[in-house]
């Protein structure tokens, strides 16, 4: 009698989740409650700034103005850029690493859960800030997420607000990146060394400190451009002795990293995927924590690839040229190195691994589109056309994108402990797969043929492809909402999932039942090598 | 709809026939032009150089993902090879070879921007400044020219109807090229064969100057006074678009490059309101080349 009461109590205390909405989700200190909420929060944006990339291609659909005034269109491609970086990709990451960390390491949940909370309740704040500009005098800011001036100061109240918005959204980042630092660094579970680490969790840990590094880069950046603007600064403004490239300069010492924490965790959950679904480690373990760590390094001193044409001197242009070429080499060797997993495994294709595999080859389509901008005199043609539009929707659509799909489909069944329907999950992908290269491919020859980008209208010649890309463009737009019900169907009605829910997956996250309960690893547990999905450990 | 398969036989003709289509944008187009100078046939190389050696490597490295997924299944009783997980030998090559491949991209690479770089010994100067949203041409200096031209340039009257619904694009026509958004008032003369030099800034935002037959954009900002130059082969009409966010009207500011021979240049730029210091003789003589000497002036 004792005895079964003290054991419904501990299966009570093992699972207790606050009851009422406020205590749950909004002063909620749990990683797996505030994975979720950024998951949440990421597919709400994602839908936002496909709804505006929706009205940029319903414009380009056909060569005329026919449903919005240029100064709309312009505010509709700054604000899908914030939003589906700021607002999509990042959160979603985050609530990744929220989720999967504590797991992956061993941990009862996050170092510094309170501020884990407010990183994440920021974020709501800051997007509607952001999105409030939009229905402003004046309107949302037009001049590009790249916010140049002295285009941007052009603006009107939208200026201070967006401001504001990125530099709320910089003190998540970094609150968050420093939550995930200190998660890792002192909370892993006894055995679990930093090269026994799963490759997702070392990917966020150096993407983490390059959070640190760059976000007050920005919020420097775009400081001066409010002073510039409100408190009569001449930063960036010639005629007071300012200098408009310097903003460039700046900006782009934040967004070269930044293009890497948009895809550092992308190459982890993929390290994650491929394993699993091949029945065989990782290979070359050590080597991709070595790539990741140097792709970070580098990423630091290329930045002005992004300004060929302001018109730097020769050994400047030079040297941004050969450092650029050199991010080929180690993000090389991980597509080698996934290759080589796949090599002699036995493999399955269950739905995140096709996510996984359309990842590695579109990705590397984007990497080499990439290689081929970093040779100044083709950039010279190529800068500011739609090839470079393409080149950077292959690396963040079907890179980092496709990557957090894969992992949805991937964990989902270890966070509410059901199988979603393989059909649907695999109907999904392959109606993705057909409209996201409808609507990127086709931008390489506009921009070739001489298609520059963020134009509401063009020549007649352009119209064809821009015609195809728009219709891939519509078939985009209803995977969101093809993937909710897919999801939402499982969580409502799918198979119960085992505690290793896929055949080869192989991680800590794998030795808690699923769902995983609310607490996890409330003591720390014994780390056995065969169990890590890496067989490298021993060099 | 009958335009699409208009298109297709355009796009099976434009296979052939590329380089001749180095003006204008073409319907279908998929490549970029060698256009008409050596700094565009440098871009052009470069980029098929770098794309031929992406073919080669993706061919390699998408074959043997391919392979494996075909010879490696589950559902053909492959058993895992759980000891291929390291290899330091397979990991020492694939690092070296593609430094390798990138030495050999970037020896012609700095090459051509070398040559690219290199602005002197222009035998003529033309001044170009941004504004929101048209350009301003300024012919500096050629042959001790005493009156510059001066002039500014912007969108033409009927893509300029064509924008606000009052014409359809399709009829926005020069010679049966369309010319929606690509033509304007004031066409830029140059003459061929002559290195040019640019001076490049802008009034009010930062701008980008582009005619892809010429091979290069270069910005134009405010307060900076940017170099670039061009030397074009062969006379035609060259369109090109600002290349830099500059606000509303950014896609409507285009620019017109005609490039004549020396002789009908000289005679350009008189009508333009420019003097030389032979004038007189190139006025006396609208039909031929000058070759008198002029004694006025």
């Amino acid at each position: 009698m004792a005895h079964a009461t003290t054991h419904t109590h501990d299966d009570a205390h093992h699972d207790e989740k606050p009851q009422g909405f406020l205590d749950r989700w909004v002063f909620t200190t749990n990683h797996k409650d505030i994975g979720t909420l950024y998951l949440v929060f990421s597919f709400i944006m994602f839908i936002i700034g496909g709804a505006m990339s929706g009205v940029i291609r319903l414009e380009l659909f056909q060569p005329g103005l026919q449903w919005v005034a240029p100064e709309f269109f312009n505010q509709m491609t700054t604000m899908h850029a914030l939003v589906m970086i700021f607002g999509g990709v990042m959160p979603a990451f985050v609530g990744l690493a929220n989720w999967m960390i504590p797991l992956q390491i061993g941990a009862p949940d996050m170092a510094l859960p309170r501020m884990n909370n407010w990183s994440f309740w920021i974020l709501p704040f800051a997007f509607f800030l952001l999105l409030l500009t939009l229905v402003l005098p004046g309107g949302g800011p037009a001049g590009g997420w790249t916010l140049y001036p002295p285009l941007s100061l052009q603006g009107g109240y939208n200026v201070a607000f967006v401001i504001f918005a990125i530099h709320l959204m910089g003190i998540s980042s970094i609150m968050g990146a420093i939550n995930i630092i200190a998660t890792i660094l002192n909370m892993r579970a006894p055995g679990m060394d930093l090269l026994k680490m799963p490759l997702f969790t070392w990917t966020w840990l150096i993407t983490a400190f390059l959070l640190i590094a760059v976000m007050p880069v920005l919020a420097g950046a775009v400081t001066m451009l409010l002073t510039d603007k409100f408190f009569g600064t001449s930063f960036f403004n010639a005629a007071g002795g300012g200098d408009p490239v310097m903003f460039q300069h700046i900006f782009w010492f934040f967004g070269h990293p930044e293009v890497y924490i948009m895809i550092l965790p992308a190459f982890g959950i993929v390290s994650e995927i491929i394993p699993t679904f091949s029945r065989k480690p990782l290979f070359g373990y050590q080597a991709m924590v070595y790539a990741t760590a140097s792709i970070a390094f580098l990423s630091f001193i290329v930045w002005a690839h992004h300004m060929f044409t302001v018109g730097m001197p020769l050994g400047g242009q030079l040297y941004f040229m050969y450092a650029t070429m050199l991010i080929a080499v180690p993000t090389g060797v991980k597509v080698f190195n996934w290759v080589a997993t796949m090599w002699r495994g036995s493999m399955t294709f269950e739905t995140p691994m096709l996510w996984s595999i359309a990842f590695v080859i579109l990705f590397t389509i984007g990497g080499f589109s990439g290689l081929m901008l970093a040779i100044v005199p083709a950039d010279y043609q190529y800068h500011d056309t739609y090839f470079v539009v393409a080149h950077f929707h292959y690396v963040l659509v079907t890179g980092s994108l496709f990557s957090i799909i894969a992992a949805v489909y991937y964990w989902w069944p270890k966070w509410t402990g059901r199988m979603y329907s393989e059909f649907w999950g695999k109907f999904h992908f392959w109606w993705t797969m057909v409209f996201v290269n409808l609507l990127f491919f086709p931008q390489h020859f506009l921009g070739l043929a001489g298609m520059p980008r963020r134009i509401p209208d063009y020549n007649v010649a352009f119209a064809d492809f821009n015609m195809i890309s728009s219709i891939g463009a519509f078939g985009m737009l209803i995977t969101p909402f093809m993937m909710f019900v897919i999801l939402w169907h499982s969580k409502k009605h799918g198979v119960k999932a085992e505690q290793v829910s896929w055949e080869g997956a192989k991680g800590l996250e794998w030795t808690v039942p699923s769902p995983a309960p609310h607490h996890t690893f409330t003591t720390p547990p014994k780390i056995d090598d065969r169990m890590l999905a890496h067989g490298d450990v021993a060099h | 709809m009958h335009q699409i398969g208009k298109s297709i036989a355009a796009l099976a003709a434009l296979a052939a026939a590329l380089p001749a289509a180095a003006a204008s944008p073409q319907p279908w187009q998929l490549n970029m032009t060698p256009g008409v100078t050596e700094t565009a046939q440098a871009a052009y190389s470069m980029h098929m150089i770098m794309l031929w050696i992406c073919v080669v490597i993706g061919v390699l490295v998408f074959g043997a993902m391919g392979v494996a997924m075909f010879r490696f299944r589950k559902s053909k009783g492959a058993v895992p090879d759980t000891t291929l997980v390291h290899s330091t030998k397979v990991e020492v090559i694939w690092t070296v070879v593609p430094v390798l491949i990138l030495v050999v991209m970037a020896w012609p690479a700095t090459k051509y921007l070398i040559a690219a770089a290199d602005v002197r010994n222009a035998e003529m100067t033309v001044k170009i400044t941004g504004y929101q949203w048209k350009w301003r041409y300024e012919i500096l200096d050629y042959k001790g020219i005493e009156q510059p031209v001066n002039f500014v340039s912007s969108l033409d009257v009927d893509s300029n109807r064509a924008r606000q619904g009052l014409k359809d694009p399709a009829d926005v026509q020069v010679d049966g090229v369309n010319t929606y958004l690509l033509n304007v008032d004031r066409e830029l003369v140059l003459p061929t064969d002559t290195k040019i030099r640019f001076v490049i800034t802008a009034d009010d935002v930062i701008h980008a100057w582009w005619v892809p037959a010429l091979g290069w954009k270069q910005d134009a900002i405010p307060g900076f006074i940017n170099e670039a130059w061009t030397n074009i082969r062969e006379p035609g009409v060259y369109r090109g678009q600002c290349a830099e966010l500059c606000g509303k009207d950014h896609g409507f500011m285009p620019i017109v490059v005609r490039a004549v021979p020396r002789a009908e240049f000289e005679q350009e730029l008189v009508k333009m309101g420019g003097t030389l210091p032979d004038t007189a003789a190139i006025a006396q003589a609208p039909a031929a080349p000058a070759s008198a000497p002029s004694s006025g002036r």
